[in-house]
C-alpha cells in the first residue's frame, strides 16, 4: 500500500515537472480555458511534429453528425519526456479524448488527455498551467 | 498505523527535496537542498566545455517573455506596439494575429535564442574558440577567443559576431554585435536593433553548476542597459547526455497553421 501511495506520488511529481512548457510563441489565447469536453472518438492521424504534436480524430456531436477535430499538444521533445511517441496513437483507435476547445467554436483544442483502448491514459496538455 | 503513516510522510518530503525538476518549479532557481549537504567540487580552471542546462526549466523557456527590461526610446515603443504582434507577454494578440517570425521557421537569432527555448546545450572549447551547440533549432555559434576585435561595421547575422574572453579563472565573458534586428528579443515581442551590443557572463560556480547574465545594450530601442539574464542557473549534464533535435520545419509549420492556427483565427 504504501509502495502504491509513494508510485502515484511520484507519478503526480513527473507530471508537474513536465507540465507548462506548452505555450511556445504560439500563446493559448483562443482557447476557452473554463471549459472541457471529453469525447469518443476514432483517430484519423497522429501528426510527431514541431511545432507542436497534434491528434485529428472523428467524433459524433449531440445531433448525430460526424465532426472532423484537431488538437494540439506540445513539441515531441517535450511529449517524449512525458512518455509519448510517435507511435502513441494510430489511424483508426477508438480513443477518449478530453481537450480544452476554442473559445470561436471551431472544432479544435488543447488535448488534455487520451484514453487507450487498453486503459491507459495519455497526459496531454496540463489542464494546471494556463 | 501512525508510525506507518509517519514513515510515509518522511518518504515524501524526501522525494520532493530531491526532485530537481520539482524544486526549480517550485523556487528560484538556487543551490538545490542536496548540494548544500554535499561540498560541491571544484570548477576546473578556464573551462566550460560540457553540456548544460538551465535549472529551472520553464525560466529556460520563458514562455511569456523577459520579467522585465529598461523602458523603450520613442522608437523602441513604436515597434513593440505598433509593428510586433506577439502570441505572449503584455502585449499578445489571437493566436491570427501574431506576426513572430518564429511562426515562419525564421530563426531564433541571438540573443532570443538564450531569452526563449534555453533548453539543452553543449560548449566545445577549442584553442581559439568557444562553440556553442544549442538543441532548439539545432543551431550553433563560434565566440572568438583570439584576441580579434569585433567587426566595426558588419553585416548583419542572425546569431550576429561574438567574441570573448577569460576575466578570470571562472567567468568568461563575451561580447556580439552585428545581430539581425528582423529577430526578436524575446516570446513577448520586444524588439532590438541591428546596433545592440550583447553581454553574456558565464561564470562556473563549481563543477557542476554555472551561471549565466545576459546584458543588452541598444539605446536605439531602450534608455539603458539593462539585464535580459541574471544569474541564470545552469546545471552540468552527463557527458553522455544525448539530445534530440528540435528543429521547425516550414512543411511541418505550415501544417500546424492550416490545422489548429487559422481555424483558431476564424
Amino acid at each position: 500500500m504504501r509502495n502504491r501511495m509513494l508510485g502515484i506520488f511520484m507519478a503526480s511529481v513527473c507530471f508537474l515537472a513536465v507540465a507548462g512548457s506548452l505555450a511556445a510563441h504560439h500563446g493559448a489565447a483562443g482557447y476557452d480555458m473554463d471549459k472541457q469536453l471529453v469525447m469518443k472518438a476514432t483517430v484519423t492521424d497522429w501528426l510527431w511534429a514541431n511545432p507542436h504534436c497534434f491528434l485529428t480524430y472523428n467524433a459524433t456531436d449531440d445531433k448525430g453528425k460526424v465532426v472532423s477535430w484537431a488538437a494540439e499538444v506540445s513539441n515531441p521533445v517535450d511529449m517524449t519526456k512525458r512518455g509519448w511517441t510517435k507511435h502513441s496513437l494510430n489511424v483508426g483507435d477508438q480513443v477518449t479524448v478530453t481537450v480544452r476547445p476554442a473559445k470561436n467554436g471551431a472544432p479544435v483544442g488543447q488535448l488534455l488527455k487520451v484514453v487507450l483502448p487498453d486503459g491507459q491514459t495519455l497526459i496531454g496538455w496540463n489542464p494546471a498551467v494556463r | 498505523m501512525h508510525k506507518r503513516g509517519a514513515i510515509l510522510i518522511v518518504e515524501l518530503i524526501a522525494v520532493l527535496a530531491l526532485s530537481p525538476a520539482l524544486h526549480a518549479q517550485a523556487t528560484p532557481p538556487q543551490q538545490s537542498d542536496v548540494a548544500k549537504t554535499h561540498r560541491a567540487a571544484v570548477a576546473p580552471r578556464r573551462d566550460l566545455s560540457g553540456i548544460w542546462d538551465v535549472e529551472d526549466r520553464m525560466a529556460g523557456i520563458s514562455p511569456t517573455g523577459v520579467k522585465s527590461h529598461a523602458p523603450f526610446t520613442t522608437e523602441g515603443a513604436n515597434i513593440a506596439n505598433n509593428v510586433y504582434k506577439p502570441g505572449d507577454g503584455p502585449r499578445r494578440v489571437p493566436i491570427g494575429l501574431v506576426n513572430d517570425p518564429l511562426d515562419g521557421c525564421d530563426p531564433a537569432g541571438f540573443p532570443r535564442n538564450l531569452l526563449f527555448e534555453l533548453r539543452p546545450f553543449q560548449i566545445v572549447q577549442t584553442p581559439n574558440q568557444l562553440l556553442l551547440l544549442y538543441q532548439y533549432q539545432k543551431v550553433w555559434r563560434v565566440i572568438w577567443r583570439d584576441g580579434r576585435e569585433l567587426p566595426k561595421d558588419p553585416d548583419p547575422q542572425w546569431y550576429g559576431y561574438s567574441v570573448g574572453k577569460w576575466v578570470d579563472d571562472y567567468t568568461f565573458v563575451a561580447e556580439t554585435v552585428g545581430t539581425d534586428e528582423r529577430t526578436w528579443l524575446d516570446n513577448a515581442g520586444d524588439p532590438h536593433s541591428s546596433e545592440m551590443r550583447v553581454e553574456e557572463r558565464y561564470h562556473r560556480v563549481d563543477r557542476d553548476t554555472m551561471e549565466l547574465t545576459v546584458k543588452i545594450d541598444d539605446p536605439k530601442i531602450y534608455t539603458e542597459p539593462w539585464l535580459a539574464r541574471d544569474k541564470l542557473r545552469l546545471k552540468l549534464l552527463p557527458p553522455g547526455t544525448s539530445t534530440m533535435e528540435m528543429i521547425c520545419a516550414p512543411s511541418e509549420a505550415e501544417q500546424y497553421k492550416k490545422m489548429m492556427a487559422n481555424p483558431l483565427s476564424k
